[in-house]
């Protein structure tokens, strides 16, 4: 019964988007006032239909209801329950049906605090928002429905694929779409501008928030993601350059460069065109993550099930949203006026910069992810990109941009000259120095390459101080004077030093574990030791164990460090017998300085067993880096100046002193 | 500074970012693209040491030898017509298998031995890497689905 209700919902939320994607678009055309105001109770409502959707499903879950073809096919009577509830968004349909609930719940976000738009504007906004949920609710109801049955029932259910059965993974998809299907708020509110024909920077400043938002949680679900992969695959690494993470990946670039540009228009009313595309483009990206995701052409964890039709659906969406979006902007592009040049030395200028070097890395990634599925596509013939491909050219796409990211927060907008900010620049040269030197003192040099990426992390992390310098004026000499000035900083500014200092740990984790990691590779038996770095791994055997869906063979290992005891550390392989599936379970000991990492294999048949260990200098940077991007992110969104509740367009055009502020 | 030459040097900066971008692309996709190949395609085709490659088959019965005490692994892949040679130090994915699917990415060495730095097995244990299927079919030695394509397979 239950599980029919929230099918009967799921068709009702498709009514409901097909009247608010069509009539207030009329509404605000011929200035109907009624079909105008039917936006907003119409996008709150479609949230609610397909949140009770969602929810039946979710019972349907953790009740275990087998008759449920999706149930039987991805739960099971012994799991835990948090997987249970794990497992709604552990298979394909449920996972979409995820993302409509996202979608629909940023539509309800914009109904409900995007009070201070003109009527006519959200009408349009949240048109188009619903158009968006028709195609996926089609999708869900025609070709992906989680609410069919199956008769009989069977009696108990497939299981979730183990290596999915893991709280940070629990968490990794809904943080991510938050993200992904965030960014549709920035689509169509460019849209929306583009049938108005008008940006101002108001409409930059409307947007932000919710980029801001989107931008936050992807970078979280990415960083979530690559962690798990860290930890859960064993294989000590912790981005692939596969093209699903780089299907994530994309939209992030594309997100971070509408983040910055959006700022131009806000506070320059420049670059209006460009962030426009940029807004059109980085859900498109999302889009196509979705489909390369959920299509099956990509073999991977994420890709559940195989069906062609499903293939075909998104990619026709997927050209229709583009291609109709890019019509719309070629027809309109020209009425958006107000593409100024400016001085190259600006803020603006290097914003930008910033624009230019992240659109490359974006056109980098797409072609290493999309080159493979075009030639077997054409020729059949089998190729794959793999991570030296990327290194060779994102990395050096990236180091000019984070050089120019130390440089660009210190201009001031519309004329800067570089001889004004030399002082600081220099001090992020010593900056620069430094960071070499400790790095230098406290473990050799291996490359040129090591040695350049700490030294562009100190650069950048001198150069995120001097943002928050700059502010308090340390310079005039007035200690007390400065604190008060540094107290009174605005948030956002705060975010902005946060979130690139966020980078230059990213920067330092990366390079460290890159460079000085040591991993030693054996066969051990009990009683056997082996020193990696500081520390000293003795085997103690391995011993079988029965957890609460698995059974297990667990190793342990004596860590001392510089001769005294130090931890124990118990990796495991698990097996699990529905559906039947062998894990690896790492054993990490994660400290600031780095990680220790082992992991154990097969026993070799004469009483030994292959174990490999690893010792990562500073790996956790990598992820505590983007914890701290995020965190910038979400102090500027916390800035009230920014709050979704900004000021009405009126009153911010009659104070132009509120656009002078950084 | 005037307009013109303001929107002259974005040109410039402009043209020099994409276009460094673009000769980035194109020579890495020179050096590092991975072909997909298998034992029939490897003998027909000229690749020279140290090129790196994806090799893919099926785990040859009874090929599989631990040397060094267990810590490499040499075995065969075969494609049921033609056989490579491969070595292997690391730890083996779980499900790898005599007679399972499997695909190892690496290089020839000198001695006509594929030096693999990666073996990749699926982890379900009925799961044909799609590149191995496909080639399987094509030599004509597919012997149907071996059970499910698991409704989570990966």
């Amino acid at each position: 019964m239950i599980t029919e209700i929230g099918h009967f919902a799921l068709v009702l939320a498709l009514a409901v988007a097909l009247l608010q994607g069509s009539l207030p678009l009329i509404g605000a055309w011929r200035g109907i006032v009624g079909l105008v105001g039917l936006a907003r109770p119409a996008a709150i409502v479609q949230f609610f239909l397909v949140a009770l959707a969602f929810g039946c499903l979710m019972t349907a879950f953790i009740t275990s209801d087998f008759s449920v073809i999706n149930v039987a096919n991805n739960s099971h009577s012994a799991k835990p329950l948090l997987y249970k509830i794990a497992g709604v968004w552990g298979n394909h349909e449920g996972s979409l049906l995820l993302w409509v609930l996202i979608l629909t719940f940023f539509g309800a976000a914009v109904a409900v605090f995007g009070r201070n738009l003109p009527a006519a504007f959200r009408a349009r906004v949240l048109a188009v928002q619903a158009l968006i949920g028709i195609g996926f609710l089609l999708f869900v109801v025609f070709t992906s429905n989680p609410f069919l049955r199956v008769f009989p029932p069977p009696m108990d259910g497939g299981g979730l694929n183990p290596l999915l059965q893991d709280p940070g993974l629990a968490f990794h998809p809904p943080l991510l779409y938050l993200g992904y299907v965030g960014f549709s708020t920035a689509f169509s509110f460019a849209i929306a501008a583009l049938i108005e024909g008008r940006i101002d920077p108001v409409w930059g400043r409307w947007v932000r928030p919710w980029v801001l938002g989107a931008w936050c949680a992807l970078t979280g679900g990415i960083a979530l993601g690559s962690w798990w992969a860290y930890y859960e695959l064993g294989w000590g690494g912790w981005w692939f350059w596969d093209p699903v993470e780089n299907a994530s990946f994309m939209p992030w670039l594309a997100g971070t460069a509408l983040l910055h540009s959006v700022i131009v228009v806000e506070k320059r009313d420049a670059l209006k065109t460009w962030t426009v595309l940029l807004a059109i483009l980085t859900f498109s990206l999302s889009l196509l993550g979705t489909f390369l995701v959920r299509s099956g052409v990509l073999t991977s964890v994420h890709a559940f099930a195989t069906d062609p039709a499903r293939g075909v659906f998104i990619l026709a969406f997927l050209v229709i949203v583009v291609g109709s979006s890019l019509v719309l902007f070629a027809a309109r592009a020209s009425s958006l006026k107000g593409w100024g040049y400016f001085a190259p030395i600006s803020r603006e200028g290097f914003l930008v910069l910033n624009n230019l070097f992240l659109a490359a890395a974006v056109g980098t990634v797409f072609l290493g992810t999309l080159y493979p599925l075009f030639l077997d596509a054409l020729t059949g013939e089998k190729v794959s990109v793999g991570p030296p491909f990327f290194e060779r050219t994102f990395v050096p796409i990236m180091v000019p941009l984070v050089v120019l990211m130390a440089v660009g927060p210190l201009l001031k907008w519309k004329r800067s000259d570089i001889l004004g900010i030399a002082g600081r620049l220099k001090a992020g040269v010593l900056g620069a120095m430094l960071v070499v030197v400790v790095a230098l003192t406290w473990a050799d040099a291996r490359s040129a390459l090591a040695l350049a990426g700490m030294a562009l992390a100190g650069w950048l992390l001198i150069g995120c101080m001097a943002i928050l310098a700059e502010r308090a004026k340390f310079s005039s000499g007035q200690v007390g004077q400065s604190l008060i000035r540094l107290a009174r900083t605005p948030t956002a500014t705060w975010g902005n030093a946060i979130a690139h200092l966020g980078v230059a740990i990213f920067i330092l984790g990366v390079t460290a574990s890159e460079t000085w990691q040591i991993e030693k590779l054996q066969i051990m038996r009990p009683g056997e030791s082996v020193q990696v770095g500081d520390y000293r791994f003795t085997f103690e055997g391995s011993e079988p164990l029965a957890g609460p869906n698995y059974t297990a063979v667990r190793g342990t290992f004596q860590v001392h460090h510089k001769g005294a005891p130090f931890v124990r550390l118990s990796p495991e392989q698990r097996h699990y017998p529905v559906p039947p599936m062998t894990t690896t379970e790492a054993a990490i000991y994660p400290m600031i300085s780095g990680d220790l990492y082992a992991v154990v294999g097969d026993p070799n048949g004469t009483g030994g067993w292959s174990t490999r260990i690893y010792y990562k200098p500073l790996v956790s940077w990598i992820w505590g880096g983007a914890l701290v991007m995020m965190l910038g992110g979400l102090m500027s969104l916390m800035d009230r100046r920014h709050r979704v509740g900004a000021p009405a367009r009126r009153r911010l055009l009659k104070s132009p002193a509120a656009q002078e502020v950084a | 500074m005037k307009p013109k030459r303001r929107r002259l040097i974005f040109v410039i900066v402009a043209v020099t970012v994409l276009g460094a971008a673009a000769t980035l692309v194109l020579t890495a996709f020179d050096e590092n693209l991975v072909f997909f190949l298998t034992p029939s395609e490897l003998a027909i085709r000229d690749v020279d040491p140290g090129r790196r490659f994806r090799l893919g088959g099926l785990v040859e019965e009874g090929s599989v030898e631990k040397v060094d005490d267990g810590i490499e692994t040499r075995f065969r892949v075969t494609d049921l017509s033609a056989a490579v040679p491969v070595r292997y130090r690391g730890l083996l994915p779980d499900l790898f298998r005599e007679g399972q699917g499997v695909v190892t990415e690496g290089a020839m060495g000198l001695d006509g031995v594929f030096v693999a730095s990666n073996v990749l097995a699926k982890h379900d244990e009925n799961y044909m890497p799609a590149e191995v299927a496909e080639a399987l079919k094509k030599s004509g030695k597919w012997q149907g689905d071996k059970g499910r394509n698991a409704p989570d397979n990966w």
